[in-house]
């Protein structure tokens, strides 16, 4: 610690140098941090303490084929089982039929599954009360201008009306807030309306059901619990498929695509260009003070000394512009998520991304301080201070 | 005085690169080789074209001392390009499985304000009705050929997965008439289904994704049991899909006489217009009519910009990295000849060519490392196959990267631009510094 200005001088000896390196630096970390956050908002998805406690029942047959609602009870009387709800794909498109937008038709008590996402006490008993209510969310309110007490006309993608027509009407009734940003995202951008309006008004759904969501009382018994409710309709024609939340976001993750691969293949190409460019800045730095560095061995340093001082100059450069390129991601991640109007949900850089990051600018500052360093520990006075 | 200078000198400089690099953005290969050409000519005929030239080839010889720092500048940029184009290179194989799925002479008719044939409904009347348009193209035995056809979703498990891992499949049943839509379908092993049995033809994409899916074995889809009896081959989007008897599967899944959608061979790309205005016309309809190219061009137009906005995103903050790399190696090089662009100088070479040559030797160097990553992009993804849930589709859509010239051509130009930028302020440090002072120095 003591020789620590020795090392800042070494390291803004040549500003120009120097400042142009650690934006290189900085931009593989704003990077780095950017696609870190992405990658563990597809891995955390559905890996909250609420999520674990919910199940997903869907058909064992394929995602698109429905369940009967007469259903609801025999998965209630389930031992272990707190409440349960369902859900049924509406397919809403606001404005045009490509402009799709998350809309699910659901049961009275589907919002009390997510205690995670927050709806005022007034707006919820409107909601009940209302049979065309829908709550929207809270980024998709934002999108469209959307307030509470507007009418809402969406058209539906599969589900037509007793008039033959695809055009809904609902009325606005209240805000989906989801408070934990990175767990609750997804209500961010959806459209809760009531199941028995929908089964109501359209003639071609006849009571199905596309999804139970459950709640056990005991995180623990969620797999006896789900096996016990696919036991219920096996080998009857709507075979049931229960997985918990987690594990069915992330086989939905997986289908869609191997994001930790190519995440990891870009952050591989980046890190091992940087490795090459600071490595060579160290080079240089190194070759250019040859001499400085035997007089400091003349006056007494020794040699072990001058390797941890090159290595911990180099660890300081890597750490000035990672911590600088990670504190811009964090600022400027909830920016882009903002400017995309919601359409790109962003996670902030949480700690694990920033303990990963120093990790990583800790070893590539010591792998690209090594060679450089080695050099200056074997530096022989006499020949250096000739300059052969 | 003399910072305002500096100053308005650097401003200057900042406006000329950004006009640059707009114009370079727009530039085609043509407009791109004249210019090669242009600038081959200065250099041999005029004066100040041939000084240029010589100091160069001066910069070029001294290339091999500076090995380090130079290979910073190649690889640094082949890292740029080939992340550039192996990402551009997935959104472009994406969008052109499913562009290729369409064509311009076919032309699918579903449920009016329905965004993809499995939310579609035709009854049983639509299905009959559509086919009597004019426009079609009819076969040897008189019949239309349109296809009505039914478009569901599966389970199966997954290849190389756990066996509670499953994927979602796209089953569509067809009648006789599918082939005749789509004549590009071959059967690679195995025969066509008969009709009437519980049989599979499946598509090589799913045979690749998906486990169990062998000529003569036996898989479960919805509740039954079915006999794959054929693989097919069709180069597009229609290869991630299972195909069955339309019948078959209307029974098992109980859509009775209706379908999803009714795709149509028409006798030219021109009956289309005409096509379309009878079927809206017509009071007993309710119907979407597109040409199938449109249908699947839509389907991937979000999917393949998002991809193609990560791709730039990625490629942008990279590059702003490797410019700084750049620029650090060139000031380096820069400061290491300094005596000897000085003494050039002195002796009567003019900064215009000084400027021009360094700018060369970084444009070289970064036309090397676009090379380079282009061609590690294209070795490495090029047919590189990878598969997600399209949009549109209720299935897993299997696509290969494809890296096309056109996007090797744009990786070259973001290079070129990134050497641009790194060469420029050294080559004005150089032919900006004082003579005598770089003489002095030692």
């Amino acid at each position: 610690m003591k020789y620590l200005h020795l090392i800042w001088a070494a390291l803004f000896r040549r500003k120009t140098r120097t400042i142009l390196t650690l934006i290189s630096i900085l931009t593989a970390f704003l990077l780095f941090g950017m696609l870190d956050a992405v990658r563990t908002s597809f891995d955390q998805a559905g890996k909250s303490a609420n999520g674990a406690e919910r199940l997903q029942t869907g058909s064992k047959l394929s995602f698109i084929q429905t369940l009967p609602q007469s259903l609801e009870l025999p998965i209630s009387r389930v031992p272990g089982v707190k409440a349960v709800s369902y859900a049924n794909w509406f397919g809403g498109a606001y404005q045009d039929p490509h402009n799709q937008i998350f809309s699910f038709a659901v049961s009275p008590n589907y919002i009390d599954q997510f205690p995670e996402i927050d709806v005022s006490a007034d707006q919820r008993k409107a909601y009940d009360n209302t049979r065309t209510g829908a709550l929207v969310g809270e980024q998709l309110a934002q999108k469209y201008h959307w307030k509470v007490g507007d009418k809402l006309p969406l058209q539906s993608t599969i589900f037509p009306t007793h008039d033959g027509t695809k055009n809904w009407q609902f009325d606005i009734v209240g805000i989906l807030h989801p408070k934990d940003k990175s767990a609750g995202g997804m209500f961010n951008q959806l459209i809760l309306l009531h199941w028995k309006y929908f089964d109501d008004s359209t003639p071609y759904n006849r009571g199905a059901v596309g999804w139970y969501v459950t709640r056990v009382t005991d995180v623990n018994q969620a797999d006896r619990v789900a096996k016990a409710i696919d036991a219920i309709s096996a080998n009857s024609d709507h075979e049931t498929r229960t997985q918990t939340e987690q594990a069915a976001t992330a086989n939905w993750i997986k289908q869609l695509a191997d994001i930790g691969l190519i995440v990891g293949s870009i952050m591989g190409a980046v890190f091992f260009t940087l490795m090459l460019l600071s490595g060579n800045t160290m080079m240089m730095a190194v070759r250019e003070r040859t001499s400085e560095l035997a007089v400091l061995k003349t006056i007494g340093f020794s040699s072990q000394s001058v390797l941890c001082m090159v290595l911990a100059e180099s660890v300081l450069m890597l750490l000035i512009g990672g911590v600088l390129g990670l504190a811009l991601a964090t600022v400027l991640l909830p920016l882009v998520g903002g400017a995309s109007g919601g359409a790109l949900n962003l996670p902030p850089v949480n700690a694990n991304s920033w303990m990963l990051g120093i990790g990583l600018m800790v070893v590539i500052g010591l792998l690209v301080g090594a060679l450089p360093a080695v050099r200056a520990m074997r530096l022989n006075i006499v020949d250096a201070l000739a300059g052969r | 005085m003399r910072k305002l200078k500096n100053f308005l000198i650097g401003l200057g400089l900042v406006i000329l690169l950004t006009i640059t690099l707009m114009l370079w953005i727009k530039l085609p290969w043509q407009g791109a080789a004249a210019l090669v050409v242009l600038f081959a000519l200065w250099m041999a005929l005029t004066r100040r074209g041939r000084q240029a030239a010589s100091v160069t080839m001066v910069g070029i010889s001294t290339l091999r001392q500076r090995l380090g720092s130079s290979s910073v500048i190649v690889i640094g940029i082949a890292g740029v390009v080939g992340v550039l184009v192996a990402l551009l290179a997935m959104g472009e194989g994406y969008s052109e499985t499913l562009r290729k799925t369409g064509s311009a002479d076919t032309a699918i008719v579903m449920r009016g304000a329905s965004a993809s044939e499995v939310m579609s409904v035709l009854e049983r009347d639509n299905v009959v009705i559509i086919p009597q348009a004019r426009g079609i193209v009819h076969d040897a035995q008189g019949k239309p050929v349109a296809s009505a056809e039914l478009v569901v979703a599966a389970n199966l498990p997954v290849k190389g997965g756990g066996p509670d891992d499953v994927g979602s499949v796209q089953l569509r049943g067809v009648g006789d008439q599918a082939w005749a839509v789509r004549p590009g379908i071959k059967i690679v092993a195995g025969r066509k289904f008969t009709s009437g049995m519980r049989e599979l033809l499946v598509g090589q994409g799913a045979q690749r994704q998906f486990a169990g899916l062998n000529v003569g074995s036996e898989v479960k889809l919805g509740n039954q049991s079915w006999t794959v009896v054929g693989v097919f081959a069709s180069g597009d989007a229609l290869d991630s899909e299972l195909w069955a008897d339309s019948n078959v599967v209307a029974d098992i899944y109980r859509r009775g006489g209706s379908r999803a959608s009714v795709t149509v061979r028409l006798a030219n790309p021109q009956a289309f217009d005409a096509f379309k205005a009878e079927l809206e016309a017509d009071p007993r309809l309710k119907v979407d009519v597109s040409t199938t190219y449109d249908y699947f061009s839509k389907q991937s137009e979000g999917t393949s910009k998002m991809i193609e906005g990560i791709g730039i995103t990625v490629g942008l903050i990279m590059a702003i990295g490797a410019i700084f790399g750049a620029l650090n190696c060139m000031f380096a090089a820069v400061a290491a000849r300094a005596r000897e662009i000085a003494t050039l100088r002195a002796i009567g070479f003019r900064g215009g060519p000084v400027v021009v040559a360094i700018m060369l030797e970084t444009m070289l160097l970064a036309l090397l490392g676009g090379l380079l990553g282009g061609a590690l992009a294209w070795l490495i993804f090029n047919g590189y196959t990878a598969s997600t849930l399209a949009a549109g589709s209720v299935g897993k859509l299997s696509f290969e990267f494809s890296v096309t010239p056109a996007l090797l051509w744009s990786g070259l130009k973001w290079a070129l631009a990134i050497g641009f930028i790194g060469g420029l302020f050294p080559a004005v440090r150089a032919a900006r510094l004082p003579v005598t002072t770089a003489l002095r120095e030692l």
